[in-house]
Order: structure tokens, then C-alpha cells, then sequence
């Protein structure tokens, strides 16, 4: 048991390692070192200018989505070795932030099902990050139940186009997007799984109206995407009429197989601002209470970091991950919530402060309580994991349902 | 990266598991639990024979010389099966304490009768409740003789001596005790697991000898970290275990006409016992990597893993009685002998305040080393 | 808004406290405080003894179930009277842990549908403690689903309209110690099933009553299995009409909502003191985990006096007295587990000569789980809040109006 680089891989780390030493914008490291969980945060710089240029650069040396195929804009590299490059990446992947809901998601899916043509011409730009992609599934009767959605595509008479009306929520990014993959209704007669259909839609498309939403933080990263009978080209369909909901399971598979790119908890955040942190009786580090407390989140994070180990692992035997990798965002979400809040309590009156020159650690707790409520929600609800876990790995039964079997439009709740 | 056990190693496991599955069925464990034999003899003998006692005793000593990694695994199956057996005591104190700092001559005198499963070894320690720390230590050696009462003990009444911590001329020393020699009075004391006996032991001028001269603290910090990794991977399988009954009692039981497994509350439990069980097996791997190689990283991967792992076992022993309603309460069925055991592990080897207070501390001076650097 | 006595309370308070200082084995005291979570650590007196003479020394006092009408047993007591005599009683009140069931349970429900003369003949002698009575409702295959529940009652083909009864009951709480019994049955099997069903009392020493205690984890054997073969109730011991059980059961299940008043056990007190005592009450990590669990204890103290007042105002109290058992069951758990925490190695002593605090802490973790499963586990419990108390829809059912026998079921081995 170690965790050694096979010789092969020490070489890949090596060669990644020389190119970002020489090729990083190493302006920005102070800057991204503050960041983390407050979000991102640059001042005086044009965050999406930075991010979009970094791209370019890593595209340009063929290191943008490593793991692609050569033709479609990435280097072909094994699992392994697209870990090994987002542990080298480090702070930098930061700025990939834009980009990491279409190459994540997005793009696996136009690869699985779109034509070679279409293949051809969109990954190379989203590898690239000259074109950004937003993932359109969510609606405001379709969160969870995703499949519950109600967006119709309808086949224009006599035409090969679609008419889309509709509307979407939530869609990170929708209004700096140039493509989405859009979830639509094609018969609500058949039950709810069996009558969906995927498509990419140009988000530039007559009829596509973006209007972002404020975020309870002040932020405005999510939006409603509006569809006013807009037309879609049948070769822009992936996959098969009525069986979208395959293809949406490609989508959220490719999201557990990101291992690599390590999940925030805010326990390192928490433990630098401990250390320092004065309490009338010293560091507060040095607090038995302190201490029962920080011991919690210690280990609940090093047992990520271990488990995310035990899965790389098996990337590095050429064996697919097992199921542990399923905990991740349940435990870290709650995690950062209550660690924000533990900050800020220590910091006790002070804790109410938000800017970043009055609050202590630059505002990043009160950031980050503000953040987290979102990402217990974000790609699967606290709930829904849970769920998932009792059911795809422990074996347990679903749950009794009152909208299985039963066409769409007959479903208890429309 | 191969942050994973090797195949030989999970071979090792399988063995391990058909062995304890036969010789330490539930039928053993209870006959201890409700008996005065203090272990299982039998299933003793037969870990002896299968290495398992030896394993990571060196080969020069008659260990089998495998190594901690293959006694993590064994460790792992000891606590699925909820052994009775003084394995914790002989192997991961006294075995350990010898080779720590033991010379020569007392190695080759215990170490290989350790291995062949001839002799019973424990560490004696605790006089007080609350955390034991060297000024609460009132046993005595003076003139090559120790007075004073040491409780709890594990296996205490059964083993054959002991490593007993005591204040001798300059300050905290560690001392080998024969325990069926005179100036020794034990008695069994009754305990929250009554499957793993303890005793209370009182030494009034019994002879001993002295184990190692150098900071006896040092020593058995050094040597409860290590224990504190094979004992969380006995943790980490009582978990297991406890998951899966509870896993599959809620496909089996009908309530309302349903499985209550199929209930969310029943499923979330279940869920949240996986998760607390995934990450102490994480840290439990790193634990195991850290005792195997040495690494400097073990006295915070030994904490890290204590820590995790203790409240795992005791989250999903708990769990499981409630997922079994009534039957969970009862004697006749074996939630209770995960959940006596869970109780018991979390204060074997000092309570989780304790070591949660020791990881922190620990990581602190790491950073702290690390920033002077 | 106060916590004052009224001046007719501060006088009964007066009469209690004085009967009380006159009265009550002061002897025990020190035995009985240290007593609880799982039973009753009297060395100088046999537990049954003493519990059944203090009940009597009660009864002949006027003291006993004293808010039951006289001509029961009682006092005509108030409520809120009741509660008082609670405060005051104190300690002494672990004694009468024997006539729990039948005097907040049973003794409510034949008070509600029992006949003029059951009522007289039955309830002075529960009162009293002349008599033990168990409840007779869970099943190896109907706990949380209560309704699920299978043993027959067939009325008998003699003419003497008798009834004939024929099943398992399980976990009854006591029926090694019981004269008398609530049971609920099954009449029909071929209506939904909380239609089926219908209660009797019954003589606990009838033919073809077998009583099997179960060993508990904790090594106690406190609750049995109960077979029933042909075993024969006359027709004048059925509580409510025939298929009206479960509304009869209801009222029971709602009596043990109204045993309010000393509240639940959480095992705070006995946690600060010992803290206290030890000094660890100095340390902060300690002190975080006291405040989490004093305010958990005093929501409940204080949660279970607003219900005090609904009652002294002569209203019923409402539904937020379901979070007792839930918060005090996982809370005694916890308290347990930190106690023996504190102690450290030592924390695995169990025996009351070696263990700190003569063992209390050990008994509790072994006795909490229970309290998180008996009458209404914590997941029951949490379903309770949300429908009763927070409006929300029931699980999606796949046993309502089903005949019961077409019921999926898994009956155990
Ligand atoms: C920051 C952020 C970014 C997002 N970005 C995108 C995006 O780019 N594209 C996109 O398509 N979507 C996006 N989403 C939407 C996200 O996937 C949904 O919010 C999520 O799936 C939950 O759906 P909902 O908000 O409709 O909540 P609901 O589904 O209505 O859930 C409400 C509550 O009910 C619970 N619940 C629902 N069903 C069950 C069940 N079966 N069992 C138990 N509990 C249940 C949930 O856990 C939750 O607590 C984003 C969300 C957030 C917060
Ligand atoms: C790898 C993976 C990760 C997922 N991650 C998330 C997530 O993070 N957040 C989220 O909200 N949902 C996630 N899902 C989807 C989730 O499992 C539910 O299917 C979803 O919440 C919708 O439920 P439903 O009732 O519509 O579908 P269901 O009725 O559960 O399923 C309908 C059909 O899809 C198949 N199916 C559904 N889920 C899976 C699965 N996990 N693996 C294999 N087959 C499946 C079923 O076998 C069934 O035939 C994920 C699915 C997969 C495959
Ligand atoms: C110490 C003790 C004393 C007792 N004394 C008596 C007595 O005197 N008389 C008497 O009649 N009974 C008595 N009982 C029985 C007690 O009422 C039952 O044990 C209890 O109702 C649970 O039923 P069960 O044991 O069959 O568990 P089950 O009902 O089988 O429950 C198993 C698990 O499933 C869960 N579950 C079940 N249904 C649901 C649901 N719909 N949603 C979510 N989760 C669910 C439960 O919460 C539990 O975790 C006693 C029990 C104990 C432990």
C-alpha cells in the first residue's frame, strides 16, 4: 500500500509539472489562494478574461480536457493521469470554473450520442473554452423529479425541425452560454421516463430569453432560460426520440467519475483560521472546545481525501471506482455550512461583518455560509443522495410510487 | 497510486474470514459472554496456528513476519467477528511494548511463545477514571518490587504477564510483571462487554524487571498510536457488520404492508451508517499505510483513525438495534454484542475526547513545523 | 405569566409535602436515588415489596391515582393537582415503576369503556396495587404497525358468549408480575385491517395464558412473550363495542401523551453533577456538550409546564408533548455514551463498587435504546410530529383499504 506514482505516471506528473511551472499565470496565485470557497474572486481583473486565456493556453499545449480524444480537443490521457493533472493544476483550476459544467457534463454527453460532424465542431471550442456550455434539466416542477419536466419539443410539420416551449430554472451559467443540452418533453402521454428527448440548443437561437436570478447570497450564477418556440435541427437531437432520459443518466454518471478535483469542506479554511485566531485565553486552537470540534471535521475530511485515494487507486489498476465515491458532496456540503458557522461564532459579534476589509478571514466564512445552502441542493439534494446511496449501494428498495407506470399527463401533481 | 490492500493481502482476508466465521460464530462469542472462561481457548489456539498471533512479529522472534498491513486485515475480521479472544491485549500492547522496548533477551523470551499462542500478555495501565496521564500513576516499584492497583485491565485474569506502567526511581517506568507469580491478587470485574473480560489487579511486592530505560510516555504514546490503528480496523469491521444486519433485517422485516427498508427514515439511516463507515475506512487506510511504513505521519493517521473509527462503530451499532425495533433490545439476537463492543473500543486505549484532543494537537504541531521551516 | 402556585395549589402543595415527609420510606431514599434507567438498585428490601407497600400506604391515604374519581381509587384530583402530587412525590415515585402501565395506561382505558361494574371491581385494586396489569398489544409481526397485529378472538360456539382467544402477544412490559391484562385482538379478518379489531381485559391467570420473560440486552427481564391457547374471556370483560379495538386502543396510546408532568428522563442532572463533581466541568469541550444538553433539558421541562398550564386551565394539552420521548431517548443515549467517555478506560466498569458514579452512566447505555423504540419508535415518532402536528400527508399506503388477510406480511420464525 502507497500512494507512489507508477514510473509512467511520476513521468506524466513531471511533464505536467515543468509546463504549468512555466506556463501558469503565477500573477494570480495570492489572489486564488483567497478564493476557495468564498468563490472567485480577482480584484481588479476580468474574472471570465483570465479564465477563458488559461484555457486557451492549456488548449494550445493540449492539456485543456486531457482526458478527450486528440480530435476533439484533448490529449487522449488515461483516467489516471487526468487526476494527476488536476492535482497539478492545483489553485489554477480555479479559473476552470466556467467551463466545468459543459466539459463535465456536457461534453460527454455530445460525445456518447451526437453525430461526428457535430462532434467535430463543438468539443474542440468547449475544450478550448472558446465557447461555454450550461446544462438546461431543472424546471420549476422538475428539480428532484427531474423527469416530472414539462419543456415540449414538437415536430414541425413537414419541416426536420423542432419547436421548443418552455422553461427552465437554475441553469448555471445560461447567461454567458453559447450551447446547452436541453431535457424536453417529446410525449406526455407514455409514463414520465419515456417520453423525454435531449437536444443542444443554440443559446443565441430566436425565442431563447436568459433572465438571471438573484441568488440569496447576491449572487446571479443561475438563471430561468425562457424557450419561445424556438427551432432546434433534428441533427442537433442525441440520441433516440423518447429515450432522453438515458441520455441524462450518461450526463449525471460522467459527475461521479470527476474524483480528482477534490471537494471543498472548508476544514483547512477553519484550521488556518484557528491557529491564528485569538481567544481571551489564547489561540483558539489551543481550546478544548476548539479542539472536540475541529477533531469532527479532521477526520470527516481526511476521510474524503482517502477515499477519493482508494478511488484513484483503482483509475490507476484500470478498474472502474466503486460506490464510495458517492458520499462526497453529502458530507462536505453539510460539512462547510456548519464549519462557516463554528467561524463565525468563534468570531462571535464580529461574525455579522461581511466586507472583506471589517470581517476577519476576508469575509470568507460569512461567504461561505451564504454558498453552501446551494450546494446541499446543487446536482442532487442532501435527500436525494441519500436516497441514491440507500438504494444503488446498499440495495434497498425505492420508494413506494405514486407516478410510476402512469402516463405524464395523468401523474398525480400536474 | 495503490492506496489499496495487495491481492495477497485481501486472499489473507478471505481466510481470515471463512477461519472466524467457523471458529468464532456468535455461538463462541456468547459462550464467553455468558461464561467465567475468559476467551476462547479454541479459537485462540487456532488464530496461533493460522499466524495470525505472529504476524507482524519478526521472524528472528518467531513471528510469522508478515507485517502491519496483514495485521490490519486480521484485525478487520477480529472485530466483524466480534472475537473473544485477549488478541488486543497480547498482540497490539504486549507484543508491541516488547518490540518498542524490550531487549534482547525479553523479546526471545516472550515474542515467541506470543506467536505460538503459548502465553497471554496485556498492558496494565488505568488506576483512576478519566484520562490517564503519568502523575495520576501511583503504582510503585521500589527495590525491584511493584505495589499498587491497576483497573481496569484487559484480560487481566487470564494472561500470563503483564507490562504494567508504574512510578519507579526516576519517574515513569515500564515493567514486565509475571502475573502468576506472587504479590499479585486479580480479580474479574464486570464490564460493558462482558465478552472481553478485565480485571482488577493488585500487586503488592511483586517482582519484576524492568522494560527499557529510556521516557516510558514516549513509549506508550508511540505504542498506543499503533494499537490505536489495529484497533480502529477492528472497529471499522464490527461497523460493517452492524451495517450489513441492519441492512438486512429492513429488506426482511413488513411493516405497513412494506419492507421498511423501503421507508426513507429507515433508508437515510442506513445511508448516514455507509457514509460514517466509508470515511473510517478511509482513515483507516491511511492509518495502515502510515504504521506500515513508519511513515511520520502516523501519530496523526493513528489519532485520525481512532477517532473516525470509534464514532463509526458506535453510529451504526447504535442504528442497528433501532432499525430492529424490539428484537434489537433483546439478548437473543446480536445487535448487542456490536453495540457492548462498540461501547467497549470507544474507552479501550482512552476515551475519543482524548484522542480527539491529541489530533488536534498533533496537527497543530505539524503545521507548526512546518511554517518554521 | 408565572410558575406560582394559585393559593388552592399552594395548599394542596402543603398537604402533599406533609403526608409525604410523614409518610414515605425515607430509608430508601438514598437507594432510590441512585436508582433509574433501567431499574430499581434496592439491596435492603425485596423492589416488589416495597413498591406494592408504599402503593398501599397511598391508597389507604387517599394518595394513590389520585386524580381517578374515588369511587375508583382516587382523589377526584385535578389535573394539575396530580402534577403537584408528582413534584412532591419525587424520588419515592421510582417505586411505583411496577404500576406504571396499568395505572397510566390500562386504568384510563377501562375508566373510558369499561361497564359500571368492571370499572368498580377492577380499578381500586390497580389503584391500590393489590393488582398489576400489562398492556397486551405488540406482536411479533405488528410493533409500529400496530394495526397489523393477529391474534383471534372467536366468539364461542357454546351460546355462552364467551370469547375465544387464540395467538402471540410480545414484549409486554411486566406480564411475569401481571394479574390482569389489556389485550387487543383480532375479531375480522376480512375488513381493512384497523377495522378488525376489538379489546378485553382479561384474568392473566386464565387457563392457557403462558408467560415467557425475554432476556434484554441489559441482562434484565423485564418484558415476555405471551401465548394464548383457547384461552376464554367472558363477554362482559370487552372494552367497546366488536371492531371498535382500535379507537378503544387510541384511547390508551393518548393516555401516555397526558403522563406528563415529572417529564421524561434525560439523564442531565445526573451528567452536571457528575461533571461537577469531577471538575470537568471546568474544561470548555465539556462545557460545549452541558449547554447543548441543558437547553434540550430545560425546552423539555419547560415544554412539559406549558402543557401543566393548558391543563390547570382544564384545557388538553396538545400535541407538542410527542417530543418528549424523542429528544429524551436519543439525549439519555448520548449522555450515557459522554459520561463513560469521561471516564475513560474506567468507563467500561459496570459493577456499582468499581464504576464511577456506581454505575448509573453503563446502565443507561445499555437501557437507552429501548426507550427509543418502546411505545412509538423515534422514526414513528418523527411521523407523528409531521402528520398530526405539522399537517403534512402520510406515507403513500399500500395496506389501507385492503382486507387485512390480503396484506403483504413476513411473520417471523
Ligand atoms: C447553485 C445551483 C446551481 C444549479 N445549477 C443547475 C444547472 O446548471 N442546471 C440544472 O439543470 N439545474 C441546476 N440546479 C438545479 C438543481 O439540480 C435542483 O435545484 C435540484 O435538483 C433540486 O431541485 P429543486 O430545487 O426543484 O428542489 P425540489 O426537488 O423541489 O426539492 C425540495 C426539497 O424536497 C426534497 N425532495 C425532493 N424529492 C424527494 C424525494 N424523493 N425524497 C426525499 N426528499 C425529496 C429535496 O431534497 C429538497 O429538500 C442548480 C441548483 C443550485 C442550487
Ligand atoms: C451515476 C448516477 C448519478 C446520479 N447522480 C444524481 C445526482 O447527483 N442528483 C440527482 O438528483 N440525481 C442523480 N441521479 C439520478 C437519480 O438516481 C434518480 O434517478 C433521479 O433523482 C430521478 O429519479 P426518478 O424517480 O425520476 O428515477 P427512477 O425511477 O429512480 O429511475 C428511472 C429509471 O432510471 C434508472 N436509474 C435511475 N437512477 C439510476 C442510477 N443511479 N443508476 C442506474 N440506473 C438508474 C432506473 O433503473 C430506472 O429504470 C444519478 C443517476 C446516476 C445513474
Ligand atoms: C423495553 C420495551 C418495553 C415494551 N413494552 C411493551 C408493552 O408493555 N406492551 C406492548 O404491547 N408493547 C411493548 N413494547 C413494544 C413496542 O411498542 C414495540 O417494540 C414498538 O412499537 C416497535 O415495534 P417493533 O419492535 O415490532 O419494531 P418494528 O415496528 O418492526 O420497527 C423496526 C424499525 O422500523 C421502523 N419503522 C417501522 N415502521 C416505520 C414507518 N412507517 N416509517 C419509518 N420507520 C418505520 C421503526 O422505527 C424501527 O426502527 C415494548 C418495547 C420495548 C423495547
Amino acid at each position: 500500500m502507497n500512494f507512489d506514482d507508477t514510473p509512467e505516471e511520476a513521468k506524466f506528473r513531471a511533464e505536467v509539472r515543468e509546463w504549468i511551472s512555466a506556463n501558469a499565470p503565477h500573477d494570480l496565485d495570492e489572489d486564488l489562494k483567497k478564493s476557495g470557497l468564498a468563490g472567485l474572486r480577482l480584484p481588479g481583473r476580468d474574472i471570465m478574461a483570465e479564465s477563458k486565456a488559461w484555457q486557451k493556453k492549456k488548449a494550445d499545449a493540449g492539456w485543456a480536457v486531457p482526458h478527450w480524444p486528440k480530435e476533439y480537443g484533448g490529449r487522449g490521457a488515461t483516467p489516471i493521469e487526468r487526476v494527476i493533472w488536476q492535482q497539478e493544476e492545483g489553485l489554477y483550476n480555479q479559473l476552470a470554473q466556467p467551463f466545468a459544467i459543459g466539459q463535465g457534463m456536457c461534453g460527454p454527453t455530445v460525445m456518447a450520442y451526437a453525430s461526428e460532424d457535430l462532434k467535430r465542431k463543438y468539443l474542440p471550442k468547449l475544450a478550448s473554452g472558446e465557447e461555454i456550455w450550461c446544462q438546461l434539466f431543472s424546471e420549476p416542477a422538475g428539480g428532484s423529479d427531474v423527469a416530472a419536466l414539462r419543456t415540449r419539443a414538437e415536430k414541425a410539420d413537414g419541416s426536420d425541425e423542432w419547436v421548443i416551449n418552455g422553461q427552465k430554472i437554475w441553469t448555471s451559467g445560461a447567461q454567458y452560454s453559447d450551447y446547452g443540452i436541453l431535457l424536453t418533453r417529446t410525449d406526455p402521454n407514455v409514463p414520465k421516463h419515456a417520453g423525454l428527448t435531449m437536444f443542444i440548443v443554440d443559446m443565441k437561437a430566436p425565442g431563447v430569453e436568459v433572465r438571471p436570478i438573484h441568488q440569496m447570497n447576491g449572487g446571479r450564477g443561475f438563471n430561468e432560460v425562457f424557450f419561445e418556440n424556438v427551432r432546434i435541427h433534428d441533427s442537433h437531437r442525441l440520441g433516440a426520440v423518447n429515450d432522453g432520459w438515458n441520455v441524462a443518466l450518461t450526463t449525471l454518471m460522467n459527475e461521479r467519475m470527476s474524483i480528482g478535483s477534490r471537494l471543498a469542506t472548508g476544514f483547512p479554511e477553519i484550521f488556518g483560521f484557528v491557529a491564528d485566531f485569538q481567544l481571551p485565553d489564547g489561540p483558539a486552537i489551543d481550546n478544548a472546545a476548539v479542539r472536540a470540534k475541529l477533531a469532527d471535521w479532521a477526520v470527516k475530511s481526511s476521510g474524503l481525501r482517502y477515499t477519493a485515494f482508494r478511488a484513484i487507486s483503482s483509475l490507476s489498476k484500470g478498474e472502474r471506482p466503486g460506490p464510495e465515491n458517492s458520499i462526497g458532496k453529502l458530507v462536505a456540503g453539510v460539512m462547510t455550512q456548519d464549519i462557516a458557522k463554528y467561524a463565525m461564532e468563534l468570531q462571535a459579534e464580529a461574525g455579522v461583518l461581511t466586507s472583506q476589509e471589517d470581517a476577519p478571514a476576508a469575509a470568507l466564512f460569512q461567504n461561505m455560509v451564504l454558498n453552501s445552502p446551494g450546494m446541499r441542493i446543487a446536482g442532487g439534494t442532501d435527500e436525494i443522495l441519500r436516497n441514491i446511496i440507500a438504494e444503488r449501494v446498499l440495495g434497498l428498495p425505492g420508494d413506494v410510487r405514486v407516478d410510476k407506470n402512469v402516463p405524464f399527463n395523468q401523474a398525480p401533481g400536474r | 497510486m495503490n492506496f489499496d490492500f495487495s491481492d495477497e493481502q485481501k486472499q489473507l482476508r478471505d481466510s481470515a474470514r471463512r477461519f472466524l466465521e467457523k471458529q468464532s460464530s456468535v455461538a463462541v462469542v456468547r459462550r464467553v459472554l455468558e461464561g467465567d472462561e475468559g476467551y476462547d481457548r479454541e479459537l485462540w489456539q487456532g488464530l496461533a496456528e493460522m499466524g495470525f498471533t505472529g504476524a507482524a512479529i519478526p521472524e528472528e522472534f518467531g513471528g510469522a513476519g508478515l507485517g502491519y498491513l496483514e495485521l490490519c486485515v486480521i484485525a478487520e475480521e477480529l472485530g466483524r467477528a466480534v472475537a473473544p479472544v485477549p488478541f488486543s491485549s497480547t498482540v497490539y500492547l504486549a507484543a508491541e511494548f516488547l518490540l518498542a522496548a524490550g531487549n534482547d533477551a525479553q523479546k526471545k523470551n516472550y515474542l515467541p511463545k506470543i506467536a505460538a499462542g503459548e502465553v497471554i500478555g496485556t498492558f496494565a495501565y488505568a488506576e483512576t477514571a478519566g484520562e490517564v496521564t503519568a502523575e495520576r500513576i501511583k503504582a510503585t516499584v521500589s527495590g525491584g518490587k511493584l505495589s499498587g492497583t491497576k483497573i481496569p485491565v484487559a484480560d487481566g485474569a487470564i494472561a500470563d504477564f503483564a507490562v504494567v506502567a508504574a512510578q519507579g526511581g526516576s519517574g515513569l517506568g515500564l515493567y514486565l510483571v509475571d502475573l502468576t507469580g506472587p504479590g499479585v491478587t486479580r480479580t474479574v470485574v464486570d464490564t460493558i462487554d462482558p465478552s472481553r473480560k478485565h480485571a482488577r489487579i493488585v500487586f503488592d511486592g511483586a517482582p519484576v524487571e524492568q522494560l527499557g530505560a529510556g521516557n516510558a510516555e514516549a513509549v506508550i504514546e508511540a505504542v498506543y498510536d499503533r494499537a490505536a490503528v489495529l484497533t480502529a480496523f477492528e472497529q471499522v469491521g464490527g461497523s460493517d457488520r452492524a451495517l450489513e444486519m441492519a441492512r438486512d433485517y429492513a429488506l426482511e422485516r413488513i411493516a405497513f404492508g412494506r419492507q421498511i427498508g423501503s421507508f426513507q427514515a429507515i433508508k437515510h439511516i442506513l445511508a448516514d451508517m455507509y457514509v460514517s463507515a466509508t470515511l473510517a475506512r478511509s482513515n483507516c487506510y491511511w492509518g495502515a499505510y502510515a504504521l506500515s511504513t513508519g511513515s511520520a505521519e502516523l501519530p496523526e493517521a493513528a489519532a485520525s483513525c481512532r477517532v473516525s473509527a470509534t464514532r463509526a462503530f458506535q453510529h451504526c451499532s447504535t442504528n442497528n438495534i433501532q432499525v430492529h425495533g424490539g428484537m434489537g433490545f433483546t439478548w437473543q439476537f446480536d445487535c448487542h454484542l456490536y453495540y457492548k463492543r462498540s461501547n467497549l473500543l470507544a474507552l479501550n486505549l482512552g476515551s475519543l475526547s482524548v484522542w480527539e484532543n491529541r489530533l488536534i494537537a498533533r496537527m497543530r504541531a505539524r503545521n507548526s513545523a512546518r511554517d518554521a521551516a | 405569566m408565572n410558575f406560582d402556585d394559585t393559593p388552592e395549589e399552594a395548599a394542596f402543595r402543603q398537604e402533599a409535602r406533609a403526608w409525604i415527609a410523614a409518610n414515605a420510606p425515607k430509608h430508601l431514599k438514598e437507594e432510590l436515588e441512585l436508582s433509574g434507567f433501567g431499574g430499581l438498585y434496592l439491596k435492603s428490601e425485596d423492589p416488589m415489596q416495597a413498591g406494592k407497600a408504599w402503593q398501599k400506604k397511598k391508597a389507604e391515604a387517599g394518595w394513590a391515582c389520585l386524580h381517578w374519581p374515588k369511587e375508583y381509587g382516587g382523589r377526584g384530583a385535578t389535573p394539575i393537582e396530580r402534577v403537584i402530587w408528582g413534584q412532591e412525590e419525587g424520588v419515592y415515585a421510582k417505586l411505583s415503576g411496577l404500576f406504571t402501565i396499568g395505572h397510566g395506561m390500562c386504568g384510563p382505558t377501562v375508566m373510558a369503556w369499561g361497564s359500571e361494574e368492571a370499572k368498580r371491581e377492577r380499578l381500586p385494586t390497580l389503584a391500590s396495587g393489590e393488582e398489576i396489569w400489562c398492556q397486551l398489544f405488540s406482536e411479533p409481526a405488528a410493533g409500529s404497525d400496530l394495526a397489523g397485529l393477529r391474534t383471534r378472538a372467536e366468539q364461542a360456539t357454546d351460546g355462552s358468549g364467551d370469547w375465544i382467544i387464540n395467538g402471540q402477544k410480545i414484549w409486554t412490559s411486566g406480564a411475569q408480575h401481571s394479574q390482569w391484562g389489556l389485550l387487543l385482538t383480532r375479531t375480522d379478518p376480512n375488513v381493512p385491517k384497523h377495522k378488525g379489531l376489538t379489546m378485553f381485559f382479561l384474568d392473566m391467570r386464565s387457563p392457557g395464558v403462558e408467560v415467557r420473560p425475554i432476556r434484554q440486552m441489559n441482562d434484565q427481564r423485564t418484558f415476555n412473550e405471551v401465548f394464548f391457547e383457547n384461552v376464554r374471556i367472558p363477554d362482559s370483560q370487552r372494552l367497546g363495542p366488536v371492531g371498535a379495538g382500535w379507537n378503544v386502543s387510541l384511547t390508551t396510546l393518548m393516555n401516555e401523551r397526558l403522563s406528563i408532568g415529572s417529564g421524561m428522563p434525560t439523564g442531565f442532572p445526573d451528567l452536571l453533577d457528575f461533571a461537577i463533581a469531577t471538575g470537568d466541568v471546568d474544561n470548555p469541550a465539556v462545557r460545549a456538550k452541558l449547554a447543548d444538553w441543558s437547553v434540550k433539558a430545560s425546552g423539555l421541562k419547560f415544554t412539559a409546564f406549558r402543557a401543566l398550564s393548558a391543563l390547570s386551565k382544564g384545557e388538553t394539552p396538545g400535541p407538542e408533548n410527542s417530543i418528549g420521548k424523542l429528544v429524551a431517548g436519543a439525549m439519555m443515549q448520548d449522555i450515557a455514551k459522554y459520561a463513560m467517555d469521561l471516564q475513560g478506560e474506567a468507563g467500561i466498569l459496570t459493577n456499582a463498587a468499581d464504576a464511577e458514579a456506581r454505575g448509573k452512566f453503563q446502565a443507561m447505555a445499555l437501557r437507552s435504546p429501548a426507550t427509543r423504540i418502546e411505545g412509538g419508535s423515534d422514526e414513528i415518532l418523527r411521523n407523528i410530529i409531521a402528520e398530526r402536528v405539522l399537517n403534512l400527508p402520510a406515507d403513500v399506503r399500500v395496506d389501507k383499504d385492503v382486507p387485512f388477510n390480503a396484506i403483504p406480511t413476513s411473520g417471523r420464525k
